[in-house]
């Protein structure tokens, strides 16, 4: 028996059609496959910081010039939103609503506290010289590949603080703890993911 | 929708142990970066902190430990990717720098 039969047998309100991968939702899958895809987006942009950086002869090490102090509370406040994110499915799953909804605010504010700090270190470097075409230290692309990452990043956080501010609203609407689980999760794995590209980002980026 | 609710409920992790985890990580990373070695380790070190941060996160927070092995494959196919990405980029970077310090050589007499 195929598991996509398996997950019929086992649900019967469950299409005969049902993703094999993820049974409890095809959207979960579209979720994974839209992450794999922009996961190579990011994979490109790091391999090719790093091409850039290996060939340059003035490249600026970044731990002088970046504000490390700043960024790795940055990573600190993404890595307490996830542990929210988390709490807030486990809520749901305990049929919690309240607290499903409160978890699911604090991480849309953790997101929200990262923007702001993005927003200020950029201005901070903006003001001590380090723009998109050029930079008082050194190497030009130091700068643009600064800018086109953590902005590329950037994006993707304000997009997922919309994308959970929408959850949260559709909380209180949608009936049923099963789909509000499962819109949540999905939910999640776009903010775990955002989470887990800045350890990426924060390594190559500001720390390397 | 009720078998995911029962698959994590059948894995409950404890999501603050993975938490500390994560910020016991960061707080090495950061004090590697002060480290009196071969900066060569440290890059090493700082690469292989940040693949085990991103592990956590994508087996415990992403559930992708309770997830199918196929799955599993497809998360894990953007890492191949961007693996092999650095492999092709490699014999580049050498060419690149020895063009630097040629045109270095090329451009010193004509400002003279």
């Amino acid at each position: 028996m195929s598991v996509s039969q398996a997950a019929t047998l086992h649900h019967p309100a469950v299409e005969p059609a049902e993703s094999p991968l993820t049974p409890e939702s095809w959207g979960k899958l579209g979720m994974w496959v839209f992450l794999a895809g922009d996961a190579v987006g990011f994979g490109v942009l790091l391999a090719s910081y790093g091409a850039l950086r290996a060939g340059s002869a003035d490249w600026p090490n970044p731990a002088h010039y970046l504000g490390i102090q700043l960024t790795a509370l940055m990573t600190f406040l993404l890595i307490c939103s996830s542990v929210t994110m988390v709490k807030a499915l486990e809520a749901l799953k305990r049929e919690d609503l309240g607290r499903a909804r409160m978890f699911l605010g604090l991480t849309v504010l953790g997101g929200a506290l990262f923007l702001g700090m993005q927003v200020y270190e950029w201005t901070h470097n903006i003001h001590r010289g380090l723009l998109v075409f050029g930079n008082p230290w050194g190497a030009t692309l130091f700068g643009t590949s600064f800018y086109v990452i953590t902005g590329f990043h950037g994006l993707h956080v304000t997009g997922g603080v919309i994308y959970l501010s929408v959850v949260l609203a559709l909380l209180a609407r949608i009936q049923g703890f099963g789909r509000r689980f499962m819109i949540t999760e999905i939910a999640g794995l776009y903010w775990h993911f955002v989470d887990l590209v800045w350890i990426m980002v924060f390594t190559f980026v500001y720390l390397l | 929708m009720a078998s995911t609710v029962e698959t994590h409920d059948e894995h409950a992790t404890n999501y603050m142990a993975i938490f500390w985890w994560l910020a016991v990580l960061t707080v090495i990373e950061l004090a590697v970066i002060f480290m009196p070695i071969a900066k060569l380790l440290i890059g090493i070190m700082l690469v292989a902190l940040a693949c085990s941060k991103a592990a956590l996160v994508a087996m415990y927070f992403m559930h992708l430990r309770f997830e199918t092995r196929t799955l599993g494959y497809i998360a894990l196919t953007p890492a191949l990717i961007g693996a092999l990405l650095v492999f092709v980029l490699m014999p580049d970077l050498r060419g690149v720098g020895h063009k630097t310090a040629d045109e270095k050589k090329i451009e010193a007499p004509a400002e003279h």
